[in-house]
């Protein structure tokens, strides 16, 4: 056996130690990792949801689209006000809310309700909705994120927690529907409500 | 000797640097790189360190806290001594950094200089261009205003388009569920630690390699890059003909260098600090949050893809830009280095300022957003009102208060999203203006459901008048014939 092929003692503790060392860092890795997607793994499962009120039934006039406000379930003491959010409530009638995202769908900046006109704005990009949250034009792909509601013992609740973002897993609770409403030929609003209302109805909600 | 030539040698005894950095700032350059062309990078490094030591300086007051940070700004502002003018410097030299970057790389790339043997230089340029930015975008985030809270919404947005891993780069992106707290903390990280580590150690590299093979000598056209011989070629323009760093081509870069901090200096003492703007507060909606200067054309760009193209644009552009420039001194490794024989290089590079620019340009004024108080804020001229009918003048008041006027502009007042409506009149119909208010169409929403038919009347009597003097609004002959046989018809005549 040639001396090259020898393993001398020293070169054995050498690479013993870097073996160590690299099973120190596996190890070390894991804790170090898990900290890292802590804020990844600790919403799995929707865990970031929670049902938050926002104010009783009485203070959303029927036919009219309300902004509330409501803190977000999970905090951090640092947040102050980023912990707040707000969303637009429309009462449809009687107990038939719906409640949108503040945010775009195209880029998430804040859009804003006009009841004279009927229509939300962004003032990014120029993406506008119809009343009932459906994208009326400009560059968002789809309508406005729709929280799912409940009204229980008089109050509005919705089901939040999350930044409503176009790719978000929770964007299906958020209505990943198609969106529903008039686009450009009044032909199509007709057709295209008479189907959304049909859909709306199985699941337990209506559209105007 | 004297003590100070004294404690030198007891220091370089010790550490024995002299040499090294002599030999560095003696090492020999060819005589056509002393120019003015060649300051960009040193100028780059300059505008850098200012960016440390400023940044280490704000860093004494800033609180990277969601609920406090803005009112650290605030107290930087106006109640530190001096504390806008090292926050405007430290904004001002951002701007100039991401600029002289730019040029820098540009000037690398027309003479050539990311050829044989200087392909890794370029590489890690690259790296360093990226990082360059990602201060740029975490600075923002900083100054945690309206601005910085809904970037990061916009941030998040387009990060939540990639497939598969969007929801998972959201969250680490923001630290949590939403943009609060978490999300600031670990932008202060990036911007304070993780960034300007990585840029330290990338310089250093950069630098190495501009000191161990040597500077880009000035390109000569015919003069072509081949691996075999370039190395030798090299060595006669610098061993042989060359002549040394310091201080034969030195003194341009400190020239440009001092200039430049200057021109720094002069900027944040006549604009001042950045913002912030309102505070972050989530329930302050009446905002139009807009991107930094150096942003500013991804922001235009967002608003003219079409839909369909956005998210393969947002996904696929990065990674190909990035491949293309990675890739750029494997591809064209060898051959002309001059920009006088290499017409498509300067053409790309015109073409992308030109894009840059005027993506830049227009987002300076965002053509493409609703004016949001045009409606309530701006006058219906006079001209438009002058001797009208009530209806027609009804019809001008729905035009105000259904919005119209968000989107489209009467005698350059208003939204300039859809087009003017000052000469509507010649362009459509009365049919068509009834067909368009009701239906949309175009890009424009159909506003059937928000307006009575007496509203329409009104709205399209008016939308009628608008029309230059002199100039016939446009009718449907064909309609006219129609309701004139139409007419006979009723009346029993022979058809």
């Amino acid at each position: 056996m040639s001396n090259e092929n020898m393993l001398s003692r020293r070169g054995l503790f050498m690479k013993i130690g870097m073996l160590f060392n690299g099973l120190v860092a596996t190890a070390l890795a894991f804790p170090i990792v898990r900290f890292l997607f802590s804020s990844v793994t600790r919403g799995s499962g929707n865990a970031y949801l929670s049902w938050v009120s926002l104010g009783r039934v009485s203070e959303f006039p029927e036919g009219e689209t309300r902004l509330a406000t409501f803190r977000n379930p999970y905090v951090t003491p640092t947040d102050g006000k980023t912990a707040e959010t707000t969303c637009w409530v429309r009462r449809v009638e009687g107990e038939q809310f719906q409640v949108f995202a503040i945010n775009c769908a195209h880029l998430g900046c804040p859009v804003r309700w006009f009841p004279q006109s009927g229509l939300f704005m962004c003032p990014c990009h120029g993406g506008a909705y119809y009343r009932d949250g459906s994208r009326a034009s400009g560059p968002p792909e789809r309508g406005l994120f729709e929280y799912p509601y409940k009204v229980q013992d008089g109050m509005v609740t919705i089901q939040a927690g999350e930044l409503p973002t176009p790719g978000s897993p929770t964007a299906s609770l958020f209505g990943n529907k198609a969106p529903c409403g008039a686009r450009n030929e009044l032909v199509s609003i007709e057709s295209k409500l008479s189907a959304c209302s049909k859909t709306n109805a199985l699941l337990g909600k209506t559209n105007t | 000797m004297s003590v100070i030539g004294q404690i030198g040698q007891w220091f370089d005894k010790r550490l024995q640097l002299a040499a090294p950095i002599r030999d560095a700032a003696e090492h020999p350059v060819p005589r056509n790189t002393a120019s003015w062309f060649y300051v960009f990078g040193s100028a780059a490094l300059t505008v850098f360190l200012l960016q440390l030591v400023t940044g280490i300086l704000l860093a004494l007051i800033y609180v990277p806290s969601a609920s406090e940070a803005w009112s650290s700004l605030q107290a930087l502002n106006h109640d530190v001594t001096l504390g806008w003018f090292i926050r405007a410097m430290h904004g001002w030299g951002s701007n100039f950094m991401v600029a002289i970057v730019l040029i820098h790389m540009v000037q690398v790339f027309l003479f050539g200089a990311y050829k044989f043997p200087r392909e890794l230089t370029w590489i890690v340029g690259v790296f360093l261009l990226l990082m360059t930015l990602g201060m740029a975008f975490s600075g923002q985030v900083l100054r945690f205003d309206q601005d910085a809270y809904w970037g990061l919404g916009i941030g998040a947005s387009i990060a939540s388009r990639v497939p598969i891993a969007g929801p998972i780069i959201v969250k680490l992106m923001l630290g949590g569920p939403i943009i609060a707290g978490a999300t600031l903390s670990r932008f202060f990280a990036l911007h304070v630690f993780v960034i300007p580590g990585m840029l330290i150690g990338f310089v250093c590299l950069h630098l190495l390699m501009v000191l161990k093979l040597g500077i880009n000598e000035w390109p000569m056209p015919g003069r072509l890059v081949k691996r075999a011989t370039y190395e030798d070629e090299y060595h006669q323009l610098t061993r042989k003909e060359g002549a040394p760093f310091v201080p034969y081509a030195v003194w341009k870069d400190l020239f440009f260098a001092a200039f430049i901090l200057l021109a720094v200096a002069a900027c944040a003492l006549y604009f001042g600090p950045f913002g912030p703007t309102g505070r972050p507060d989530p329930t302050i909606i009446q905002t139009a949050p807009k991107p930094d200067y150096f942003f500013l054309w991804l922001y235009g760009l967002l608003s003219y893809l079409p839909p369909s193209m956005e998210t393969p644009a947002l996904l696929i552009g990065p990674v190909v830009v990035i491949a293309f420039l990675v890739l750029l001194p494997f591809l064209s490794g060898e051959g002309e280095k001059s920009w006088r024989r290499r017409p498509i290089a300067v053409l790309t590079v015109l073409l992308i300022a030109i894009i840059l620019g005027t993506l830049t340009h227009l987002a300076g004024y965002t053509p493409w957003s609703p004016h949001m108080n045009a409606w309530s804020g701006d006058p219906v001229p006079e001209q438009f009102l002058h001797a009208r009918t009530a209806l027609e003048r009804q019809g001008a008041l729905v035009f105000q208060v259904k919005q119209c006027r968000n989107c489209h502009s009467l005698g350059d007042l208003g939204g300039q999203r859809g087009p003017a409506l000052d000469s509507v009149a010649v362009r459509l119909t009365q049919d068509q203006l009834v067909r368009q208010v009701i239906q949309g169409g175009g890009n424009m929403p159909a506003y059937g459901k928000n307006l009575s038919p007496a509203e329409t009347t009104a709205l399209v009597a008016f939308l009628e008048t608008l029309h230059p003097h002199g100039q016939a609004p446009a009718r449907d002959a064909a309609r006219d014939i129609a309701l004139i046989e139409d007419k006979d018809h009723r009346q029993g005549a022979p058809r």
